[in-house]
């Protein structure tokens, strides 16, 4: 059974082309990443699935039917990127006031304990900290609990702890045999949580399937080192080495498998200094994947894919 | 009717203590200063109403509208957190969204009233039972088109220019419709007047004098008010999807 069909799916907002021509398909039971750059056209892309914003063209349907008709039905819960809680209620309160909406609600006192918020449960809303507040607007997503599960950048407010008890809820939420679609810009998150990933670039997918396929695709790094007399063509044939240059007395090297690399290198160029080993930020990843140089802005790269 | 989503909207309204206490203390508070000076003016000209009388339902009008469009505030709120887009992928209905919002209006406006009259009965207003009760139902229905006006605000404003508009909205509605001091007879003015809720609003006060205050003018003025002010809140409330 499909949980999301679209086809053609296009949105501009005046000459921004935000989505331009997009096919998915996920099945349900699958946990599928909607990986991208800021500015991918994400977010516009879960609003048209959630039936918040109508397509310029496109078909979508979520469960065999139109989005709206799958929300009334109770069928999904989201937790979308931007958005607060409403105030002067407290933590039980507001689950329980959204709970009270769907047919089939999870138990509130359920919500909270995988949330992580059982403790902070009789606080005001308007008390907690951003990443208390991301936990809530998880704890309010899952409370409908929903057969697909929509999440925009959960992660972002939260700190290491909060991510890890994230992420294994949503394993457990997964496990239950709920669709879930989440979109990020960290590879890493994709390639931990999800089955498949779909890369968006500009409005575009430009690459859908497996989660190891894609970070194949864009996981490349690169090895930066001082080494002045290294000869490039030897480096070039080291292990997990796609490509070397040289800048000065510096080498890069840019690496499929950069753990295979760094231990040749050092092997065999043990006075190799001033070593570092950076991810390409996704952005730079997607425009070699798209080919599409004119269109590079700058941004920063997410700390999470830097490695040193 | 989903009761528990309708006791938490209330709930939240009563703890919002700022709002609560001074959007009822303040007419309030605007009654005893008014009227008080003028306990004595058994006819106050160009309305034949005493001066308590005339002015308790000035303050009523005043502080009605503003709960009315309080509603709007509230919605606005909510925008501005991404709430609404929240409640949207819920099965809440639209209709029962709205329900709760005018609920929640119309019992802080009847919370006005009642502190208003209680307000009046001290300064020596009196009338007969039925026309207390005639002039609240016509209080109510007079109400119908600010509730429609609070949500287009609510759907259209951000919380940082709704302030403003809210209280220029009820200064303005309650100047031209005669909440303040009484309309003359005749004249630009009263013409203007004539055709704003406001104005009917206020002449409920008139029951009292055995009047029928509302008249087939009245009704026509309410009912197209409201009529075009809930297409324009449908409208307002279906164009309200986006990010803001
Ligand atoms: N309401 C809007 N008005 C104008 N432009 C918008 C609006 N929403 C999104 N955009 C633009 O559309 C593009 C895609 O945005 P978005 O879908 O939010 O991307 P992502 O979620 O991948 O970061 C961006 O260039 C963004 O600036
Ligand atoms: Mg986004």
């Amino acid at each position: 059974m499909t949980a999301i069909e679209a086809s053609g799916l296009r949105k501009s907002y005046g000459d921004v082309h935000a989505v331009r021509g997009i096919d998915i398909s996920i099945a349900a039971g699958e946990t599928v990443a909607l990986l991208g750059p800021n500015g991918a056209g994400k977010s516009t892309t879960i609003d048209m699935l959630l039936g918040l914003a109508d397509p310029d063209s496109g078909e979508v349907s979520v469960f065999g039917g139109p989005p709206t008709a799958a929300v009334d039905a109770g069928f999904v819960g989201a937790m979308l990127q931007t958005g607060a809680l409403i105030r002067d209620l407290s933590v039980r309160e507001l689950v329980s006031m959204v709970a009270s909406l769907y047919p089939s609600p999870l138990p509130v006192d359920e919500a909270l304990e995988l949330t992580g918020m059982s403790a902070l449960a009789d606080h005001r809303t308007q008390k907690l900290s951003g990443g208390e507040t991301q936990r809530v607007r998880f704890a309010v997503a899952i409370v409908a609990n929903p057969k697909l599960l929509v999440l925009d950048e959960p992660t972002v407010a939260m700190d290491v702890e909060g991510r890890r008890s994230f992420w294994a809820t949503m394993r457990s939420l997964a496990s239950e045999g709920r669709t879930i679609l989440f979109a990020t810009h960290y590879l890493e998150e994709a390639d931990a949580y999800a089955d498949r990933a779909i890369l968006m670039a500009h409005g575009r997918i430009v690459a859908d399937g497996p989660t190891n396929e894609i970070k194949a695709k864009v996981g490349t790094r690169t090895i930066r080192a001082t080494l002045p007399d290294a000869d490039l063509d030897a480096l070039r044939l080291l292990p997990g080495v796609s490509s070397a240059e040289r800048r000065g007395e510096a080498i890069a090297l840019s690496c499929a498998d950069s753990d295979a690399a760094i231990r040749a290198l050092l092997a065999e160029h043990s006075q190799a200094r001033d070593i570092e080993i950076v991810a390409a930020g996704l952005e730079q990843a997607f425009l070699e994947l798209t080919g599409d140089g004119a269109h590079s802005e700058p941004s920063a790269v997410p700390p999470a894919e830097a490695v040193t | 009717m989903n009761s528990r989503y309708l006791r938490y909207e209330l709930l939240r309204t009563v703890r919002n203590r700022r709002f609560f206490f001074l959007s009822l203390g303040f007419p309030l508070a605007l009654y005893f200063l008014i009227a008080e000076s003028a306990k004595s003016v058994h006819r106050l000209a160009g309305t034949g109403l005493s001066a308590p009388t005339y002015f308790m339902v000035g303050l009523i009008s005043f502080g009605t509208m503003g709960a009315m469009l309080s509603c709007g505030v509230r919605i606005a709120a909510e925008r501005a957190v991404g709430w609404n887009r929240q409640l949207r992928i819920s099965p809440l209905t639209t209709r029962a969204y709205f329900r709760a919002k005018l609920i929640t209006a119309y019992l802080m406006a009847i919370l006005s009233i009642a502190a208003l009259y209680a307000a009046g009965l001290s300064l020596g207003v009196s009338m007969p039972l039925h026309d207390w009760v005639q002039m609240t139902l016509l209080i109510l229905v007079c109400l119908v088109p600010f509730a429609a006006l609070g949500i287009v605000m609510g759907h259209m404003l951000m919380p940082e220019s709704i302030g403003p508009a809210m209280g220029g909205s009820v200064a303005l509605f309650a100047f031209l419709g005669g909440s303040w001091f009484p309309l003359s007879s005749h004249g630009v003015l009263n013409d203007v007047g004539q055709l704003l809720p406001s104005y009917w609003l206020v002449q409920s006060a008139h029951v009292s004098l055995g009047a029928h205050p509302m008249g087939t003018k009245g009704w026509i003025v309410i009912a197209v008010w409201t009529a075009v002010l809930v297409v324009l809140a449908r409208s307002a409330y279906r164009r309200d999807t986006g990010r803001v």
